[in-house]
């Protein structure tokens, strides 16, 4: 009975994060690639995407900082956070990136700081739900084996409808 | 050759992130893969040096170290960007055999074009999906069978010459012929799906246009 409470728990979760629009379809393409080869496929992509975007997040306060912005650079950094936030599915940060994108090229500095923010906050907001939600999963996953070892029963996890 | 060798796709992108997506989807298609972060890397790995764009290292019909099946590369990228590659490719004997398909996060129209003109097989807008993945094989096939008729037509044509000589007449000249036809069939459909890819993306009700012609949202 736990084990299915705490499947439901992962399974409202994730569905609450795409109705909030903080993840999209290309989430659940991660989800479907993963499978027994690689079962911590989706983790390994998203903690890159940590690692990238706070690298990303660093370079762009820095270059906004600069006395003479070099609105290129800023645009180049903006671009390749915009992509990997698309390739993992969270739409929010993508589309702060998008509207970043539009005052990178009206080269307006003060309107930049402001969609830096705002891509700061979407990214801090989509990280902490998306630990939630691997903790979630990790605990019912571990609840099921142990349910599992206990009753004999197999059920594939991985490909969950979210 | 009694088991059926894997196709093996090349895939070029600079984002870690995006390699290791593309890896995955292309395993799961049960493809060999190998990624590279850069066009400069690819052609390396090809064979093709950058400096001497004359150089032939192999001849036609492709006696690389390694076999390579299909190209996939991003567009965007630091240097030598996906469209340069592709014309390195197509401009090599050895290399414009094998089929090119170009990723973009970007969609735009006059980009897609310029890259189909050059030769590339498909232009997928990114994050890609596994339906794109799954429009890769007829390209590989193709490009085998294409590989495989020219042999055929080399080794007919030496069968030709050979009976002519002992005054014997054969319809021999029929496979070629019909393997001739079936080709431009393939390649009239081809170029139909393509003009239907350009058109389709431009459908409003679409939410992502899409440049891979017939998939289906």
């Amino acid at each position: 009975m736990e084990v299915v409470q705490m499947q439901r728990r992962f399974v409202e979760y994730a569905a609450s994060l795409f109705r909030e629009g903080f993840l999209d379809g290309q989430f659940t393409q991660l989800q479907q690639l993963q499978d027994e080869s690689n079962p911590d496929f989706v983790v390994e992509v998203v903690s890159l995407f940590f690692e990238d975007s706070e690298k990303l997040l660093n370079d762009l306060s820095r270059a906004l900082d600069q006395q003479n912005v070099d609105f290129k650079r800023v645009d180049s950094h903006v671009h390749q956070l915009k992509g990997s936030s698309s390739s993992i599915g969270a739409q929010r940060v993508k589309n702060a990136c998008i509207a970043f994108r539009n005052y990178c090229e009206e080269q307006n500095t003060d309107a930049c700081l402001s969609c830096l923010q705002q891509v700061k906050q979407e990214y801090s907001l989509v990280k902490s739900k998306l630990e939630t939600l691997f903790r979630v999963s990790a605990r019912s996953l571990l609840l099921k084996d142990k349910t599992n070892l206990e009753s004999g029963f197999q059920t594939s996890f991985s490909k969950s409808d979210c | 050759m009694a088991t059926e060798s894997q196709f093996h796709v090349l895939a070029v992108d600079d984002s870690l992130i995006d390699r290791k997506l593309i890896e995955k989807l292309l395993k799961n298609s049960s493809y060999q893969v190998t990624t590279v972060d850069s066009g400069s890397k690819a052609l390396e790995f090809l064979g093709l040096h950058e400096n001497d764009p004359n150089t032939p290292s192999v001849s036609p019909n492709s006696h690389q170290e390694v076999e390579v099946n299909l190209i996939i590369t991003d567009y965007c990228m630091p240097g030598m960007t996906g469209y340069d590659l592709l014309k390195k490719i197509k401009e090599s004997s050895s290399l414009r055999n094998i089929p090119v398909v170009i990723m973009s996060s970007e969609n735009v129209p006059s980009r897609i074009t310029r890259c189909l003109e050059e030769g590339a097989e498909e232009f997928f807008l990114k994050p890609v999906q596994i339906s794109d993945v799954n429009r890769l094989k007829p390209h590989m096939m193709k490009a085998k069978n294409k590989d495989q008729q020219q042999e055929n037509q080399e080794k007919q044509e030496k069968q030709d010459e050979e009976s002519e000589e002992t005054e014997k007449s054969e319809p021999g000249s029929q496979q070629p012929q019909q393997q001739h036809q079936q080709q431009q069939q393939q390649q009239q459909q081809s170029n139909n799906n393509k003009r239907k890819a350009i058109e389709e993306g431009l459908s409003p009700d679409r939410t992502r246009p899409r440049y891979s012609g017939l998939t289906v949202v």
